[in-house]
């Protein structure tokens, strides 16, 4: 620019491109319209399949680094600590093969009285498990892409659960990924049971990892802090009977008719690696059967199922 | 400068596909909140240095492929990065001529408008932004925004990028 008088200079220096307004006009309607298609109708599923696919390999890229740490890890360990593992793993085992007859003989008892109650419940869901990319997203939206996708038989609303409890569900199912959406989303609301009393409610997300709001619960209502949450199984995605988590917190606000519970879930939704996916089959698309009067042939159990409380469930 | 007009393409190509691998990387405690938008940055950095090569249209692109990435709304990063490429292609004349320091308050600009953006489809869509710490990442990539430059700008020069 040294050819140019300072004048001109001040000039080329404030110039502007015309066009680049009517460019900029025309992609932004563009996009205008694709996030609306996208958002309203499924017809971008086709081009966010091709695109996701594309860039598949570049998740397993960003994964690199850690993968080679744990593999090192795995590979480098020293025979004393493998020992030492392998003791306290066995421990372990010898611990749950102890719980696990118990819960066979609970199960194989449980299913009997149930035959006597007749009513169904659904035994023996297969699990199939993912590990999460670890691609962070958006800091406000909960979502974790992890993966299986439709070629592992990931279908849209299947629930998610880590070792603990409920994770999330898939809102998303990609040919080799998918997207959870986990149960502290701020739009994730999900059916639940307080285990100890039976009362049915919602547990909505916040925003924040460690907690779920259950606003919908009436004051005079018997809630403790420690209470766990269980799935209920209504809404037909979850089936009933998995740990949610625990109430942190119960306040009550005399001027306003329902209670402030919140809960922390039980899933340590911010450090999850590994989920599972249920496969729940046909069966969870029926409603709980908790509400059902015991018949008069199991008369002699009714007892055991009254619950305390008497607000209506609401 | 070399004879072929169209060279090094792959650069700015890879250099994008860097800033998104990158922007997995989660940064530690505190400092999470800040971790600047690096393909926002390649960006602008490549509409000033290139404003001939990478303008609107290839923002739209970047962004579209960074909502497959990170599961977003399908043209959210792409219509905020189409409008950074807008206001970079109107002012990088300016840009160019200051000195590293002082472009950072231009790049917090650009960032900042990106982030409003980004946040304000998010909040349409049922997703509203719970405090203004979503901007703080502009912050982070205003502060990050030396070492871009100069990494992208000696990248440029070695490959003959032009």
């Amino acid at each position: 620019m040294a050819a140019l008088e300072p004048s001109k200079r001040i000039q080329y220096l404030f110039k502007v491109n015309p066009t680049a307004i009517l460019q900029l006009g025309f992609w932004v309607l563009l996009s205008i319209v694709t996030m609306t298609v996208d958002h309203r109708y499924r017809y971008l599923s086709g081009v966010r399949d091709v695109l996701a696919t594309a860039i598949y390999p570049l998740h397993y890229l960003v994964r690199l680094p850690a993968e080679t740490k744990s593999w090192m890890n795995e590979n480098l360990a020293g025979r004393g600590a493998l020992l030492e593992e392998n003791a306290r793993l066995r421990e372990k085992q010898l611990f749950f093969d102890v719980q696990l007859q118990k819960l066979t003989a609970l199960e194989a008892e449980n299913r009997r009285l149930r035959s006597l109650l007749e009513s169904t419940v659904n035994m023996a869901e297969r699990v199939l498990v993912a590990e999460m990319l670890a691609v962070d997203f958006d800091l406000y939206r909960h979502h974790i892409l992890i993966n299986r996708g439709r070629q592992h038989g990931v279908y849209v609303g299947q629930p998610v659960l880590d070792q603990q409890g409920v994770v999330g569900q898939i809102i998303q199912a990609d040919p080799f990924t998918s997207t959870v959406i986990l149960i502290t989303d701020l739009s994730h609301a999900l059916p639940i049971q307080i285990n100890r009393t039976g009362v049915r409610t919602l547990a909505l997300g916040t925003g924040n990892f460690q907690e779920l709001k259950l606003p919908h619960i009436p004051n005079n209502e018997d809630v403790k802090i420690g209470d766990l949450l269980v799935t209920s199984g209504l809404g037909g995605r979850f089936p009933p009977g998995y740990p949610v988590g625990t109430v942190a917190k119960v306040a009550f606000d005399p001027g306003s008719p329902f209670a402030s519970i919140v809960a922390k879930p039980v899933a340590r939704l911010d450090r999850i690696r590994e989920v599972m996916l249920l496969e729940g089959g046909a069966d969870v698309r029926q409603p709980a059967p908790t509400v059902k009067e015991p018949e008069p042939i199991a008369k002699g159990l009714a007892p055991t199922v009254k619950r305390p409380g008497t607000a209506r469930p609401p | 400068m070399t004879g072929d007009p169209r060279s090094g393409g792959w650069i700015i190509a890879l250099s994008f596909l860097l800033a998104f691998l990158l922007g997995g990387i989660p940064w530690p405690g505190w400092l999470e909140r800040f971790r600047p938008d690096w393909v926002a940055m390649a960006l602008i950095f490549w509409s000033i240095a290139l404003p001939h090569r990478v303008g609107i249209g290839s923002g739209w692109l970047v962004g579209l492929l960074l909502d497959v990435g990170r599961g977003a709304l399908l043209g959210q990063h792409a219509l905020a990065f189409a409008a950074v490429a807008y206001l970079t292609l109107q002012t990088y004349r300016r840009i160019r001529v200051v000195p590293v320091w002082q472009q950072t308050f231009s790049v917090l600009v650009f960032l900042l408008v990106e982030q409003i953006l980004v946040f304000w489809i998010s909040g349409v869509i049922g997703y509203p932004p719970k405090d203004w710490w979503y901007l703080a990442p502009a912050v982070g990539g205003m502060v990050c925004w030396p070492l871009v430059f100069i990494v992208l700008r000696d990248v440029r020069l070695y490959f003959q990028v032009s």
